[in-house]
């Protein structure tokens, strides 16, 4: 059976799995539809959170962007693990104990506006949008790779599969279903990495083995790894080289984001109770931590397998032959890879070998010159294939890339699902029935739902062809938009009595619009390519990229609210007794369905 | 009047937790992860340093201990001032 045919297998069985799973737990009324009926238990809802959560950004792309830069992509595995204590923390419990059933019904009644509700249905829009974009991105990958044609054709049949797939169900659908995805993504990201692990360090589990020794030099793996990357002429692996200032702020954007972003906060409201709303973040953390420990060491042993591939004889000896690579069963994934147009190689001094090193470094240059190298030859490496090339790189047994490919649509379908979900409520719900169309039916509610999760995949699949980065890169702007505009209106909501209407609504909107400008402004308006007038290699402000700036509207988000409610009117008692009632478990009913 | 005071001491004893649950927080990310990264340089750890182990796995152990330690001591305390579910 031939490689394409196994993937074919194991990703028409997960599907047929996903969508049996659906159909079964189809969504009944709109309570259901939103919120599960709140019967879900938090270890169920935090495996459900855990692959909502994870997605195309984390398991398609982040290994493959540590892979590439070492220790200062560090940010991306403590920034999207470390706003689960926020949540767990500081929100949480406090909404669950609220018992609506969205986000923007909490901002809504606790700033009795329904301006603030508004304002905060378009920042979570804006969010979650960006969000599906990197979705798109990673599904493209997917879709390209495992149906062997290119990146756009994967996009646009990936686009139909998640439409049909989220238009199915609501929440009490993708909750079952995402069970079963977060089984299928831990399954397929894990076993190769203890397939990699063995090969390289002898030790079955990655997250130890990538602080073992490797066994082929018996040094310590990183130090290996550092060595023959340095004598490429790349950054040390395990260095520290970014800007402090600037990991700070990424690092803060991505916790602060992964705390203001609806479709993980809505899962604590489908919980039965307050204290169950706490275990659920930490079951969900488990969850996660147990891909988020395991992706270092993926990244460290690709990035270790790729170089020695392409230096067969070591960093000193013969690179590799294009003969090579044109017949040898060991590098068939690069010509695979090379159908999707992410990965491209040229051979360009005529040498008949593939030159792979850091052709920007001074040391490199003299030694390429006196070699005859001109230039690095391996052009384009996209990050976002790593992950799903690397059991090909690794020559691992045909059913485990199948079952890749498998894991990687569950976490792009996953997400994106759930992504959509939020955006359909917060349109249908939130906005037209909360606030145009008050008496709407409720099955024009749920048609306006499917309706608006239409437009937000068609726009979504159109920014996706010309995306704003790589996967991981463009969903930490959503969590930028995320950190900038909702996390500071829920904590002031919940930890402060004196912030009221005007400052909720002020602070949202600063926080939204100027982190929006300076992502705009560095990667186009609308993400329409070249429109920018920066870019992050050269940042408007100091160091601080437009991926990193959601912390510093964050910033901008408490202080313009804290002034403005110190300048008008005081919040009014009942709205301090609804703070207080916020903050005490007791009394925590099943939730009731706003309007 | 005394169930509100109970209540502002329930409310403080959960700012004190959570205060010093994200003292920790920052310390092992920001702080042993990235910026006091240098002065951990000398503790080795497979083939680097303390530092980068904290950044790329510690982190996220301590996360899991403390959101697990704070839900098992609210739900305490819940019970303590009596006003669990």
């Amino acid at each position: 059976m031939d490689q394409f045919t196994i993937n074919l297998l194991f990703v028409g069985a997960s599907f047929a799995l996903y969508i049996g799973i659906a159909i079964w737990a189809r969504a009944g009324s709109t309570s259901e539809f939103y919120a599960a009926g709140r019967g879900v238990h938090p270890v169920t809802n935090g495996m459900a959170t855990a692959a909502d959560w994870m997605s195309a950004a984390s398991f398609i792309s982040m290994a493959g962007l540590i892979a590439f830069t070492g220790y200062d992509n560090s940010t991306f595995l403590m920034g999207w693990t470390g706003g689960y204590v926020l949540l767990a923390l500081l929100l949480a419990p406090y909404l669950r104990k609220f018992g609506k059933f969205t986000v923007s019904e909490f901002i809504g009644d606790r700033f009795y506006s329904p301006t603030a509700r508004l304002v905060a249905v378009i920042c979570l829009i804006v969010a979650s949008v960006t969000y599906v974009i990197g979705q798109m991105t990673g599904v493209g990958v997917a879709f390209g790779r495992f149906l062997e044609v290119s990146n756009e054709t994967g996009l646009f049949i990936g686009a139909g599969v998640v439409f049909a797939y989220a238009v199915f169900g609501g929440m009490k659908g993708v909750t079952y279903t995402q069970v079963a995805q977060y089984c299928v993504l831990i399954m397929a990201y894990t076993i190769p990495a203890i397939f990699i692990s063995l090969q390289l360090t002898g030790n079955p589990i990655p997250a130890l083995g990538l602080f073992g020794d490797h066994v082929a030099s018996g040094e310590p793996l990183l130090a290996k790894l550092d060595q023959i990357v340095r004598e490429l002429g790349f950054n040390e692996y395990t260095a520290h080289h970014a800007d402090t200032l600037n990991m700070v702020l990424f690092t803060l954007s991505l916790m602060i984001g992964t705390a203001g972003l609806p479709h993980v906060i809505m899962r604590f409201f489908t919980v039965p109770k307050v204290s169950d709303a706490r275990w659920s973040a930490g079951w969900t953390l488990i969850f996660i931590a147990l891909l988020y420990l395991t992706a270092p060491a993926v990244g460290a042993m690709a990035r270790l397998n790729i170089t020695e591939q392409f230096w067969p004889n070591g960093t000193s000896g013969e690179a590799v032959s294009v003969e090579t690579i044109e017949n040898d069963e060991a590098y068939k994934w690069m010509g695979t890879w090379q159908k999707t147009g992410l990965l491209g190689w040229e051979d360009k001094n005529g040498d008949g070998k593939i030159q792979y090193y850091n052709d920007a470094n001074a040391e490199m240059q003299e030694k390429a010159a006196a070699n005859g190298w001109e230039g690095n030859e391996l052009t384009n490496f996209n990050r976002d294939i790593l992950v799903l090339a690397n059991p090909e790189i690794a020559n691992l047994p045909g059913w485990v890339i199948g079952l890749v490919a498998a894991g990687g649509l569950a976490a792009a379908l996953s997400t994106a699902a759930g992504l959509l979900l939020a955006i359909s409520s917060a349109v249908s719900h939130d906005l037209l029935k909360g606030q145009l169309t008050p008496n709407m039916s409720e099955k024009n509610e749920l048609l306006s739902a499917r309706i608006s999760m239409a437009v937000a995949i068609a726009v979504a699949t159109y920014l996706g062809l010309n995306p704003p980065g790589f996967a991981a890169q463009t969903v930490a702007l959503a969590f930028g938009l995320a950190a900038a505009s909702i996390f500071p209106a829920l904590m002031m909501g919940i930890f402060s009595k004196t912030i009221n209407n005007k400052g909720a609504v002020a602070g949202m909107l600063v926080g939204l619009v100027v982190t929006l400008v300076y992502i705009f402004l560095h990667k186009g308006w609308l993400f329409i390519p070249d429109t920018n007038s920066f870019t992050d290699a050269d940042p408007l402000l100091g160091t601080i990229k437009s991926t990193s700036f959601g912390a510093v509207g964050a910033l901008l988000n408490f202080i313009t609210a804290y002034f403005v409610s110190k300048a008008t009117a005081p919040v009014p008692q009942e709205i301090q007794d609804l703070v207080e009632s916020v903050r005490i478990p007791k009394g925590a009913g099943a939730a009731v369905e706003g309007h | 009047m005394s169930e509100n005071s109970d209540n502002n001491s329930y409310w403080s004893a959960n700012i004190r937790l959570i205060q010093i649950c994200l003292v920790i927080w920052a310390l092992v990310s920001f702080g042993f992860g990235i910026l006091l990264r240098p002065m951990l340089s000398g503790i080795a750890v497979g083939g680097t340093d303390l530092g980068f182990w904290f950044a790329q796995q510690g982190s996220i152990l301590v996360f899991l201990a403390l959101i697990f330690f704070y839900a098992w001591r609210m739900n305490k305390l819940d019970a303590e001032h009596g006003v669990e579910e």
